[in-house]
């Protein structure tokens, strides 16, 4: 069974929109243009700024896991210019569904990172409170967001809201039958929900073009949703597709989708092996694209980013790190009775039933050793001989 | 005899089965070049290609669908699903399309196909990477449903159920997957224990614990450290859960009279649950106390810090067992 093994081939390549190329150049772009014409310096900068933090985040998550801290981290180096721009076109009452990867739509949706850590510490399943931040808990099955995405934007427009939702999906996400699903209820109804694709080309060890043979923006219109392809490596243009595609959610336009086209420089989780797949010029060939160099690259020769801007950007990542680190370490393990809490809102009999026998097995050990926070395993009374 | 890890010993196993039979082929996400996630199918694309070992794109439902199909016109499909937590999206074909069709066509389809699910907890995972969600497929008629404990069994189990001319759910203890043991790679498959038949791990005369896949392991280490205690605790892997070999528990039971059954899947109406109803109906009279069942509570799997508290252990099996002797046991001041 063969399959093309990078790009997708086919019929229809899609012009990629792009404001700002990989060597720091501003282009134009006739559709993109509008949507960012009104970004002053400070608000330029904070691209940027909010590229550094994220990455230095994730560096520092690495390292946790490395360390033994986090049992697992999906890194996103690469991807930040994606993120951010997406993050930054949504209003507050944008409602966010994530995949596990976008800790740097977290990041600037304000939820606190230690919370996000959480979940692959092992201390919680939820990382914060979605009504808070309108931004629903990471999801590992892959696809299911895009369905609960329509969803909500159908329950928006059912209250003639302005607001809209989001559905972050990889490219290989695009391969569910969810998502097909999805994007059919997007169409019949015309939710105001925008679909953004990262294709960072690989799901695990899977190739972008195992899973499309046309370009993943090429897919939509065959739903009847509009779509984009963007260079999802350059802020600028992400920032204003996505405004693109929010200004037709709110003007009652529908849904639309948005390929990010973008590359994962590290590996899909800190348990996976890349090198037993991919080679390392593609690697180079991304690395001369990276998303902050190039903005880098555009703010130093516009003169909008000198020395001390650029200490204090530093600065900044740093303090989120060292302050991400700090509450990483010093999330406590939750408390063993919190296995029963919240599996119904009204509790029945049986599950009571089952937590009070728990409770009483627990208190059945020496007090010294009974500590509900410690393992069961580790204060074990009768052991193998 | 080969000294192989529970990995190696599947790798084997397809290995043989894509070795002996032209029409057996693989199919999963990853299962390819980067070998698996586990490694279980590691060097096996190398060796077979790529038609023979089928990296899909990432889509359950479309796996087993296309497994389907692909039985209808003769192929022997193994299909690997990464983590017990992602065979939800396959759940429909599963249970309305391959238990059913070989009843819906009168017996004129079969579906020899085999899917691999590695399933349990206890390797500190994220959510839906810890799942058990056997009991699902023991409900559905037609499905056969097995697990391994150990390399032989995985070895062996494997190349029966991907001859098997029914379909067959191969649950693979995740957790145990780098024990080693010595396994028969040449053995006849037809002088092997039968794929639906029962093990006795320890013998024992005091109560039978029943056990299969990620806890047979840890039953065994509680029934020796009860042997200290004086109590004789008598240890059967059930290998394979649908069907269930009743005649090797029954048996058991009217000795021992006390049955514990311990398991990582939520309790109601899990095998524990079907087991207790069974050999309650077979072996009344000789019961000298209620079945125990020791299981993962009727939670959603727990995140990571707390799943030793949601799993099995030595501690819990034993308090099970006490409870079945009738004795003061955990001093819960419960009676059940
Ligand atoms: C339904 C389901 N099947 C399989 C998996 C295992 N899995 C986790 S991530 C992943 C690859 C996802 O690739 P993609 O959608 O491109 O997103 P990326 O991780 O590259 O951001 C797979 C196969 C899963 N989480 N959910």
């Amino acid at each position: 069974m063969t399959h093309s093994r990078h790009e997708p081939k086919g019929p229809a390549a899609m012009k990629m929109h792009q404001l700002i190329t990989a060597d720091g150049d501003r282009v134009a772009d006739e559709l993109l243009d509008g949507f960012v014409s009104d970004l002053d310096d400070q608000s330029l900068r904070n691209l940027y700024e909010d590229m550094v933090v994220i990455r230095r985040i994730d560096f520092e998550s690495t390292a946790l896991q490395r360390q033994g801290q986090l049992a697992l981290w999906p890194p996103l180096v690469g991807q930040e210019a994606s993120q951010v721009g997406s993050a930054r076109a949504l209003e507050k009452e944008d409602f966010i569904f994530p995949t596990y990867r976008e800790n740097g739509v977290v990041y600037c949706r304000g939820a606190e990172m230690s919370k996000a850590v959480g979940v692959w510490r092992g201390t919680s399943n939820t990382g914060w409170d979605p009504h808070e931040y309108n931004m629903a808990t990471p999801q590992i099955i892959i696809g299911a967001q895009t369905l609960h995405a329509t969803g909500y934007a159908m329950g928006l427009a059912l209250e003639g809201k302005e607001s809209l939702a989001i559905a972050y999906l990889g490219d290989g996400a695009t391969s569910q039958g969810d998502v097909h699903e999805a994007m059919v209820f997007a169409a019949s109804f015309q939710a105001p929900v925008i679909f953004f694709c990262q294709n960072n080309h690989w799901a695990i060890s899977e190739p972008v073009g195992l899973q499309s043979h046309v370009p993943l923006a090429g897919r939509a219109p065959g739903y009847g949703i509009p779509s984009l392809q963007v260079d999802g490596n350059d802020v600028l243009a992400v920032l204003a597709a996505t405004r693109w595609a929010a200004h037709r959610a709110r003007t009652g336009g529908g849904p639309s989708f948005i390929e990010a086209v973008t590359y994962r420089m590290g590996p899909h989780t800190t348990a996976d092996d890349p090198t037993r797949y991919r080679g390392v010029t593609e690697l180079e060939e991304w690395g001369a694209k990276d998303p902050l160099a190039r903005m880098r690259t555009f703010l130093i020769n516009a003169g909008k980013l000198d020395d001390e801007a650029e200490a204090a950007i530093s600065a900044k990542a740093d303090e989120q790190a060292a302050a991400l680190r700090l509450a990483c370490i010093n999330l406590p393990d939750p408390e063993a009775m919190s296995l029963f809490e919240n599996v119904y809102v009204h509790e029945h009999s049986e599950l009571e039933l089952q937590r009070e026998q728990y409770r009483a097995y627990l208190a059945s050990f020496e007090p010294a050793t009974a500590s509900a926070t410690q393992g069961v395993n580790a204060n074990a009374q009768r052991s193998v001989s | 005899m080969s000294n192989l890890t529970l990995t190696q010993a599947i790798n084997a196993g397809l290995r043989r089965a894509l070795e002996d039979d032209p029409k057996v082929v693989l199919l999963g996400e990853d299962i390819g070049t980067l070998g698996g996630v586990f490694r279980v199918t590691d060097g096996l694309m190398k060796d077979f290609g790529s038609h023979r070992v089928i990296d899909t794109p990432l889509a359950e439902s479309a796996i087993i669908g296309t497994a389907v199909g692909l039985a209808y016109r003769g192929f022997r499909p193994v299909c690997e699903i990464q983590f017990d937590g992602f065979i939800y999206p396959g759940f429909d074909q599963i249970v309305s399309q391959v238990a059913k069709l070989h009843a819906r066509t009168q017996g004129m389809v079969r579906m020899p196909m085999t899917i691999r699910v590695p399933f349990g907890g206890g390797i500190g995972s994220p959510e839906h990477h810890s799942e058990s969600p056997e009991a699902y497929f023991v409900h559905t008629s037609g499905l056969r449903v097995i697990s391994p404990s150990n390399p032989q069994d995985a070895y062996t189990m494997l190349r029966q159920a991907i001859a098997s001319d029914d379909p067959v759910l191969y649950f693979e203890p995740k957790r145990r997957y780098h024990v080693k043991g010595e396994v028969d790679l040449e053995g006849d498959l037809t002088a092997a224990p039968a794929m639906g038949s029962a093990r006795i791990v320890e013998a024992g005369t005091d109560v039978t614990l029943v056990s299969y896949g990620p806890l047979v392991k840890t039953a065994v280490d509680a029934a020796r450290a009860a042997a200290g205690e004086g109590i004789s605790i008598e240890v059967i892997d059930l290998r394979s859960l649908s069907p269930v070999d009743y005649a090797t528990v029954q048996e058991s039971v009217q000795r021992t009279g006390r049955l514990v059954i311990t398991h990582e899947a939520a309790r109601t109406l899990g095998i524990g649950a079907e087991l207790a109803a069974s050999i309650t109906e077979r072996c009344f009279n000789y019961l000298e106390s209620a079945p125990v069942r020791v299981t993962g509570f009727d939670i959603p799997y727990p995140p990571s810090k707390l799943e030793k508290h949601h799993l099995p252990d030595l501690d819990r099996i034993l308090d099970g067992v006490d409870r079945a002797l009738g004795r003061p046991n955990s001093h819960t001041g419960l009676e059940y």
